[in-house]
């Protein structure tokens, strides 16, 4: 694979999409990773729209066939067609993540920021409780709150959010510290304008995009979370569909050689995981490179 | 003399103010996992009792063990206590002690994760140190590549496709079980092992790469190969020791990563462990299990952490010299 014909092709005209893939830069891997996203992000708004057939349909005398012009991508061994599964199944993959990551940055911005302004024993006793967060891993988190709560995603998006907020919060704590000794932070303070106008307003906006590659990082991470307790049958129940899930339903599958309903949710998680991996660290680098 | 002296209490109140450190985060751990049970809709007898029906002897136990009739910090008291005494409770599914429940499913787990720690330092470990060495070479983008797919495949991922390709399809390893025997035991582990060090692989050898970059950049380095010391000495006494260090530190988080991601992989080969146990407790409502495990591997993070801070003077004795004490 090249550049995109098109990105390089066209000036400075062009669809909206391309010109924001243009400022994003980087190599075709990144763009290519950006065009992915973007194109998971339009089937999960639009699911049911394009699924060709219901995926809670089980055609049970079409169970385990192979890629056809009636099932694209082939049937499950309960009959429902696979390529249908997955694109309904995007929305259920993607919304879950996106809560955990909204939730944990907002947190994790409010509780970094107050940590560092406060500075003195606050910060550090928010330092403490950070690191005794950090020593619940996000997952057993989650399987601990359906323990609680029940199966389901949403007790686990909450916990997962509270594992999460730690990662966000520590990183706007340390960039907060830094930022606080520059100039213009002091010019604020001494016009007058209260700290958390200064906080928010001025401060948060400059830190805001390596929070961003943080947070798109972790989005990658928290989709595989998710897709693991569905995996485990603990997270989104059948006959929704979610990616996970699949995978779970498609287990004896495999076993009969018949693992195709099993590797087509399975292919889209590495792809909208390696994707995001790609992106946010190709935000870091440049925020990374333009500080230098 | 007298400084060394000096050197060795600073490196002794610095140890013991670690481990002060440890008692305390597991103290304060211990109480979240415990006080989890209140966050359960409902009352916590008939919580931990749902979906059987009751036996007015083990109800009894139950409310003595819990003491619901005391005070909040006594029934934590009273259940530190029996924790520390290695009583976890009852399991109902088992009907046997929690504790006699782990302990049996144990070794399986701790074969598995040795197995695998084996592999990704081996591995993880050599592909970081392949990589930084060739840096910029084809080989260097394959290991970046290997790192950045690597940590996009779950275990879950990495499960069905080993499972499939050499299990079902080339028929090389069995897919379902423990196994039993050495040999047997073993062969039965490779594609778990496999399964479960994918992605931790992928962030030793990130790590050891970049760390091995790190090191490879600094100053002493120059004017070692500069005084003609042979490169390979230079990269394995001056480069590599420097950048165990990085490595060394994220240990922690895979100890406690591996453990959870057990559940995973222990699931998916339909292998007998915590994992699948801890799974298997949360699917039949047999809470005082899951909140066993949930404890361990949470202890098992903290003491990894500490024992990591405690060695850490030995691989690096600068840290030693400036009496680190955090």
């Amino acid at each position: 694979m090249t550049t995109p014909p098109t990105a390089s092709l066209a000036p400075r005209s062009g669809l909206p999409v391309l010109r924001t893939l243009r400022l994003l830069g980087g190599g075709w891997l990144v763009r290519v990773s950006a065009v992915i996203l973007v194109l998971f992000v339009l089937v999960a708004a639009l699911g049911p729209l394009l699924a060709p057939q219901d995926p809670t349909f089980g055609d049970l005398e079409n169970t385990l066939v192979g890629p056809s012009a009636a099932h694209w991508l082939g049937t499950d061994q309960g009959g429902h067609d696979t390529f249908s599964a997955l694109i309904e199944g995007t929305r259920t993959s993607l919304i879950g993540p996106l809560a955990v990551v909204l939730s944990s940055t907002v947190a994790g911005i409010a509780v970094g920021l107050f940590s560092a302004w406060c500075g003195g024993w606050v910060d550090a006793a928010v330092s403490r409780v950070l690191d005794i967060l950090f020593a619940f891993p996000s997952l057993l988190l989650a399987i601990l709150a359906v323990a609680l709560f029940g199966k389901g995603i949403t007790a686990p998006v909450l916990a997962m959010a509270i594992a999460y907020m730690p990662y966000t919060a520590r990183l706007v704590r340390g960039l907060t510290v830094q930022e606080k000794t520059r100039p213009y932070i002091a010019a604020y303070q001494v016009q007058g304008h209260s700290p958390v106008f200064t906080a928010v307003r001025r401060l948060l906006p400059t830190i805001g995009p390596t929070v961003l590659a943080q947070s798109t990082v972790n989005f990658g991470y928290a989709l595989l979370d998710l897709a693991a307790l569905s995996f485990l049958g603990l997270g989104v129940q059948p006959p929704t569909p979610d990616w996970g899930a699949m995978i779970n339903q498609a287990q004896a599958a495999i076993l009969q050689g018949q693992p195709l309903s099993a590797i087509v949710p399975a292919t889209a998680i590495v792809v909208v995981v390696v994707a995001f991996n790609i992106v946010g660290e190709h935000l870091g680098d440049r925020l990374a490179g333009r500080e230098s | 003399m007298s400084a060394r002296l000096e050197t060795a209490r600073a490196v002794a109140v610095a140890a013991l103010r670690r481990l002060a450190g440890m008692a305390a985060t597991l103290l304060v751990t211990s109480f979240l996992v415990f006080s989890s049970l209140y966050l359960a809709p409902g009352d916590p007898v008939s919580f931990l009792i749902r979906g059987r029906s009751p036996d007015p002897q083990e109800l009894v136990a139950l409310r003595h063990r819990y003491g619901f009739d005391k005070p909040f910090p006594v029934r934590y008291w009273n259940w530190l206590d029996g924790v520390l005494h290695g009583d976890f409770g009852q399991s109902y599914l088992f009907h046997q002690s929690v504790a006699a429940v782990i302990w049996s499913r144990l070794p399986s787990t701790l074969l598995l994760v040795a197995v695998s720690t084996l592999m990704i330092a081996v591995v993880g470990v050599g592909a970081g140190v392949v990589g930084a060495l060739r840096r910029g070479t084809r080989t260097d983008s394959a290991v970046l590549l290997m790192v950045t797919f690597g940590a996009a495949v779950p275990s879950f991922v990495a499960a069905i496709v080993l499972r499939s390709v050499l299990g079902v399809r080339l028929g090389w390893f069995p897919t379902i079980g423990n196994g039993t025997g050495t040999l047997d035991r073993l062969h039965h582990i490779v594609l778990p092992a496999i399964a479960l060090s994918v992605t931790f692989m992928a962030l030793v050898t990130r790590v050891t790469r970049s760390a091995m970059l790190d090191e490879l950049r600094r100053e002493h380095v120059e004017v070692a190969l500069s005084r003609g010391l042979p490169r390979r000495t230079v990269v394995r006494r001056h480069v590599f020791r420097n950048a165990l260090g990085p490595v060394v530190t994220v240990s922690g988080l895979l100890v406690s990563g591996m453990l959870v991601s057990t559940a995973i992989v222990e699931t998916a080969f339909g292998m007998s462990g915590i994992g699948s146990l801890l799974v298997q407790s949360v699917d039949e409502l047999d809470f005082q299990v899951v909140q066993a495990i949930v404890l361990l591997v949470v202890a098992a993070f903290v003491v990894v952490n500490t024992l990591v801070d405690l060695l850490y003077p030995l691989i690096d004795p600068r840290v030693a010299a400036a009496g680190s004490a955090r």
